[in-house]
């Protein structure tokens, strides 16, 4: 007698913990081991490419604090940069280096969470209560520079809101001191742990073919044993300057994704020392009047400046004609923004390319054969932020 | 081993021949133009040729020009590690046109094509699975067409008397005002007004 089977479909989400936000997917099962996977997506968007083209490109700026809300700064960096190129401004050195600063510190709270929380979807614990605490430091330093510990809104076109507050760096550094320590803990509870490993090694394996095929960037990339980092590779910025390691994984399972966010905190914190270390005084934003306000004080004094002041805040600069894509390396991949200016003062269209799209997209093929127990855990180290898959 | 944006040019020119239409070097990206028919081939050759090597797909959109008669551009992004380039690639097309699926040669592209489906209502022949996929479930028209007005055309609420999510008209206390500060005494134009106007001319 033939053996007959059934599969079983199962709804997971979109309101579950363990979907990292608002997920959807649609299981198909034989048993324990998923068929197919057809995630839903969506149930997030806030039509944010729509909402941009409405506004000015200053007013534009925080909306991409709320794509990936864990890092906000590196998404603003994207949106700068492309503006910058159009503009044809450069931004001074001490700006650029008070960006990269932002933007490493940023890396460490989005692989703070990644790591953290895909260690509960495991079972354990107890690294996400001392990884948040780190994290809280962390947006301490983001609510001092910018007033505001997840929408900073920092970054401008041409150079960065204000200056570092008195205190600032040295507080950073003894951060730097004290966190190497925090990482050290948080390994010894996962790395060699029996159960970690037994959920994660072998586990959602990638090959470098297949991680090109389907649009892998970041450590999605680079744990598959890609040496790919834009920041070595395309570097924008002041990167070219400061020295660091890129940590690349070789068996492309999740295990390997986690230890190479590992490795990124120690190199984060070993650029944000640098950083602090080479940072020279100076302008923190372009002096060009046009294109960036001018001082608060200025305003009780010069009529110039007040005048730039009111045409900034309400037309806005505009942008010459052009196309462009740039791209940052954010903690989670290839964040670009492709912009088209049509010279006025609102962009005509900007593509917001996230990183997290295309790694959900492979949900399917990565989990195909795969036990139903093991979908958090992948789910967990592709890293996924719904403010940024859904737009 | 690696090539520069100039050698990539000729190499595209020469391996492309008649496909390509226009070339040009854009902020040290090669941006290349073709018909809508030569779609498939020509990112089979960026993908398969020895000197390109575009084995990574980036992001596919289109744009919308509605005053136009090849109303959408296409813009597809890759990038090679190998030679640490980036290219772009446009088509315009009409609003018609259905564009021929790239899913067989990059997986990848099946969301972002049905994004592009989705936000411009753009169709992608022998795509094998061309839904929705960001808008909400039974949402219709297609959003980040110039004439998608802003505030949408409904509005989702809870109703108490028939217990259930329903979605109905936009209905606005305020007209929603978009301030046009480059000409602050004309005021806005908008596109949808303005093409009312023409069809009432016509």
């Amino acid at each position: 007698m033939a053996k007959q089977t059934k599969t079983m479909n199962l709804n997971f989400g979109p309101q579950h913990p363990a979907a990292h936000g608002v997920l959807r997917l649609i299981l198909e099962l034989d048993g324990e081991v998923v068929e197919k996977i057809d995630p839903h997506i969506g149930l997030l968007h806030r039509g944010t490419e729509k909402l941009i083209e409405h506004k000015t490109y200053t007013q534009a700026v925080p909306y991409f604090d709320r794509l990936d809300y864990v890092a906000p700064m590196n998404q603003e960096h994207a949106f700068t940069l492309a503006i910058e190129k159009l503009l044809n401004i450069e931004v001074p050195i001490r700006g650029q280096y008070i960006r990269v600063l932002f933007c490493e510190i940023g890396r460490i709270l989005s692989h703070l969470l990644n790591i953290t929380t895909q260690a509960i979807d495991v079972g354990a614990l107890t690294p996400s209560l001392w990884g948040f605490e780190e994290r809280e430091t962390l947006m301490t330093f983001y609510e001092r520079v910018s007033g505001s510990r997840l929408h900073a809104n920092y970054f401008r076109p041409g150079g960065v809101h204000k200056d570092l507050p008195r205190g600032l760096s040295d507080d950073i550094l003894s951060f730097c001191n004290s966190f190497p320590k925090v990482i050290n803990d948080i390994e010894t509870l996962l790395t060699d742990n029996r159960i970690f490993k037994q959920r994660n090694v072998n586990i959602g394996v990638v090959t470098k073919q297949e991680a090109l095929e389907h649009s892998f960037s970041g450590v999605m990339l680079r744990g598959s044993g890609i040496a790919w980092d834009l920041r070595k590779s395309q570097p924008y910025e002041c990167y070219q300057d400061i020295d660091f390691k890129i940590p690349i994984g070789k068996n492309g399972d999740c295990y390997d994704r986690y230890l190479c966010r590992i490795e990124e905190m120690r190199e984060s914190v070993k650029i944000i020392r640098n950083c602090i270390k080479k940072m020279p005084t100076g302008p923190i934003k372009s002096i060009d009047g046009k294109i960036t306000p001018p001082k608060r004080k200025d305003l009780k004094n010069s009529m110039e400046s007040l005048i730039h002041h009111f045409k900034l805040f309400s037309e806005g600069f505009r942008v010459p004609k052009g196309e462009i894509y740039t791209a940052v390396e954010a903690p989670k991949g290839e964040f670009g923004v492709y912009l088209i200016s049509d010279g006025s003062n609102k962009p005509y269209k900007c593509k917001i390319r996230a990183p997290g799209f295309s790694h959900l997209q492979s949900m399917d093929y990565l989990m195909k054969g795969h036990m139903l127990a093991d979908v958090p855990a992948v789910l967990g180290s592709l890293d996924v932020v719904f403010g940024e898959v859904d737009r | 081993m690696s090539i520069t944006v100039n050698d990539l040019q000729k190499t595209v020119s020469l391996g492309l021949t008649t496909a390509l239409k226009t070339s040009r070097i854009n902020f040290n990206q090669l941006l290349i133009e073709i018909n809508v028919e030569d779609l498939y081939s020509t990112i089979l050759y960026l993908k398969t040729n020895d000197k390109c090597r575009f084995k990574q797909l980036i992001d596919i959109t289109a744009v919308d020009y509605p005053e136009k008669y090849n109303r959408f551009k296409i813009v597809y992004l890759f990038l090679s590690h190998e030679n640490n380039l980036r290219i772009l690639l446009n088509i315009n097309i009409e609003e018609k046109t259905s564009v021929p699926s790239i899913s067989k040669i990059f997986p990848s592209a099946n969301w972002m094509e049905r994004e592009v489906f989705d936000m411009y209502g753009i169709s992608f022949k022998d795509h094998p699975d061309l839904r929705k996929i960001l808008t909400d479930y039974g949402f219709e028209g297609y959003p980040l067409r110039k004439d998608f007005p802003l505030t949408g055309y409904t509005e989702v609420r809870y109703s108490e008397d028939k217990k259930k999510v329903i979605s109905e008209p936009v209905k606005l206390d305020q007209e929603y005002r978009d301030f046009d500060f480059e000409s602050p005494w004309e005021g806005t134009k908008y596109i949808k007004e303005e093409k009312q106007k023409d069809e009432i001319k016509n």
